[in-house]
């Protein structure tokens, strides 16, 4: 190792862990650390287009990644026809649209590309986007952006239940109705509903923020109501706006539900412990 | 995992619904490859009942060999009976050595003649009715298709299943669809888990319903067959199955002339819906409905604790 330097050389950690660690800490350099090995100098200005009516799932995510490499930066995908696991795994600047349908698992871990779907997207749509924009005209599946750390996905229809589930981070905004279990453990980043949620919204949520304008079927365990700030309707305003949408009776009326921490029980633990949990 | 579908046509308007739903379950094959089956809904037979039967399974077929005397012997032993109870036989098809096709004209206690001929060891009837072919058999749903002659078949509305076993058994017997024994035209597929099978089947069988599987799925179809005894309609008996039914479930039913569909309380399992004025098709993915429709259409998926039910 010897010349690395960890962060705790730099002093980003005052505290020590003890016991054993799996740790390993890396150089924050940029060329080692912040591009991925595949990816790809792409120009916007290059477009290109394919029909995947007649291609299988691998051949179609194949020919994208070829289309990158070979610098095209805007991609669009014809008659993707609802098949599974499109468009997932991109890791690069893209502008990509499909025109059509995704199935289940569309764009999931996108980490950067621009995403356009003309059509809808089946279950588990975005699954674990780091960072980009995934935007889809009509409705979206369960599980809709489950577990995302990053980025804004946006869905102009109705989505299904369990939207948001695990969501990490970025921003989630529905221009419909969601289903039961909405943000169930939410633990960061927010989600913008513009129509009703069903049953338990927020359930057993850590933290994060979950605005709606329409009704509310019922709030899970330890979700309350806050108070909107005047910060929350700028940013409301400034998304929705960004979008091209807009809540049916304006941002000031809609309800903002926060985790009332109330299931929260980290201070019972020695100090010690309380920061491997964190 | 299992893949379910359901297409109807709406106004009276009938198709090839034999192609169509042997599409929508090749494209659902991935969910489930053990075994295949359609419930399909011709024109009604005025005055006269179809019969679906089988009296082995495959597996007993491929490996048995005294089984090939006795699928004979049982076969005989089913035409002996009808005629006994005073059915008249007026159409017999053989869709494979172990299955067969019968079309029969029967005045008195359709129950009766049912429970006498599964009386019969290894002979199990798959569905009795005016309107509804039940077929169903190991294989995916092409195989079943051409094994059966199911392309070209006319009617109005149809459920099917692909099936990976979970619960039960990979033979016929477990496999989907299940008839609502003993209601004429009655079917269900099911796609989930129920945790209060014991529970309900006991209390069931008290009642005198009959089970011939172990899988849990087929309790639906029973449930659904004591409601409509006790006097319900269908999409009454199906909102009292979302709380009286435990676990995890998306079922289908159809009637003679009807298809319903029911999520449980917790959305666990996937459906998605595709409406237009003259058509219904619903499916646990949107490729299933897209192989019959390539065109751009616009699909939803109903919320959990949801009922529908639309007429032909």
């Amino acid at each position: 190792m010897g010349s690395v330097t960890t962060s705790h050389d730099m002093g980003l950690h005052e505290e020590q862990l003890t016991g054993r660690t799996q740790q390993r800490f890396f150089s924050p350099t940029e060329e080692e650390n912040f591009t991925y090995p595949w990816s790809y100098a792409v120009d916007f200005d290059k477009s290109s287009e394919f029909d995947a009516a007649d291609m299988e799932i691998s051949e179609i995510n194949l020919k994208i990644r070829e289309l990158m490499k070979s610098g095209h930066g805007t991609i669009t995908v014809k008659n993707p026809r609802a098949k599974h696991s499109l468009g997932v795994g991109i890791l690069n600047r893209l502008n990509l649209n499909f025109e059509g349908s995704l199935g289940y698992f569309g764009c999931g871990l996108n980490d950067g590309a621009n995403i356009h779907i003309s059509g809808r997207v089946g279950w588990s749509c975005a699954e674990n986007m780091m960072a980009g924009t995934v935007v889809i005209e009509k409705n979206a599946g369960s599980l809709f952006g489950a577990a995302i750390r990053g980025g804004d996905l946006v869905c102009k229809g109705q989505a299904g239940g369990r939207v948001g589930i695990d969501q990490k981070g970025g921003t989630i905004i529905v221009g419909g109705s969601v289903g039961a279990f909405t943000g169930f453990m939410m633990q960061r980043g927010r989600m913008i509903i513009l129509g009703d949620a069903g049953d338990n919204l927020g359930d057993s949520m850590y933290d994060g923020v979950i605005y709606v304008a329409g009704n509310i079927a019922s709030l899970g365990v330890d979700c309350v109501e806050t108070d909107m700030t005047d910060l929350d309707l700028r940013y409301l305003h400034g998304k929705l706006e960004l979008y091209g949408m807009a809540a049916p009776n304006g941002v000031e009326k809609m309800v903002k539900l926060t985790s009332g921490k109330q299931l929260w029980n980290y201070d019972n633990l020695e100090p010690s412990e309380k920061k491997l949990v964190l | 995992m299992c893949g379910i579908a359901g297409l109807i046509w709406k106004g009276g308007a009938s198709s090839d619904i034999g192609s169509e739903m042997t599409q929508m379950l090749q494209a659902l094959k991935h969910r489930g490859p053990d075994s295949t089956g359609f419930a399909l809904y011709g024109k009604a037979h005025k005055g006269l009942q179809v019969l679906r039967f089988k009296v082995a399974e495959q597996e007993e077929m491929s490996t048995g060999f005294d089984i090939h005397r006795r699928v004979v012997e049982r076969k005989a032993a089913v035409e002996a009976r009808l005629k006994e109870m005073g059915a008249e036989v007026t159409e017999r098809e053989e869709a494979t050595e172990y299955a067969f096709r019968y079309q029969f004209k029967f005045d008195g206690d359709l129950k009766r003649l049912i429970d006498y001929i599964e009386d019969l060891d290894g002979v199990e009837i798959l569905s009795v009715g005016t309107a509804l072919e039940l077929i169903k058999d190991l294989g995916d749903a092409s195989e079943v298709s051409g094994q059966y002659g199911l392309n070209g078949f006319v009617g109005t509305h149809a459920i099917g299943h692909t099936r990976m076993a979970t619960e039960s058994d990979v033979d016929i017997r477990s496999a989907h669809p299940y008839w609502a024994y003993p209601f004429n035209d009655v079917s269900v597929v099911h796609n989930g888990q129920l945790t209060n099978y014991w529970t309900n089947r006991r209390d069931l069988e008290r009642r005198g319903h009959r089970f011939m599987s172990d899988c849990d799925s087929e309790l639906i179809a029973v449930y659904i067959a004591n409601r409509i005894d006790q006097g319900d309609e269908l999409e009454s008996a199906m909102a009292r199955s979302i709380d009286e039914l435990d676990g995890v479930f998306t079922y289908l039913v159809a009637t003679g002339n009807q298809l319903g569909m029911a999520k449980d309380v917790m959305g666990a399992k996937p459906m998605v819906l595709y409406e237009s004025d003259e058509f219904v098709g619903l499916a646990s993915e949107e490729v299933a409905i897209r192989s019959i429709f390539p065109r751009e259409i616009d699909t939803w998926d109903p919320y959990q604790g949801e009922v529908k039910v639309w007429a032909a």
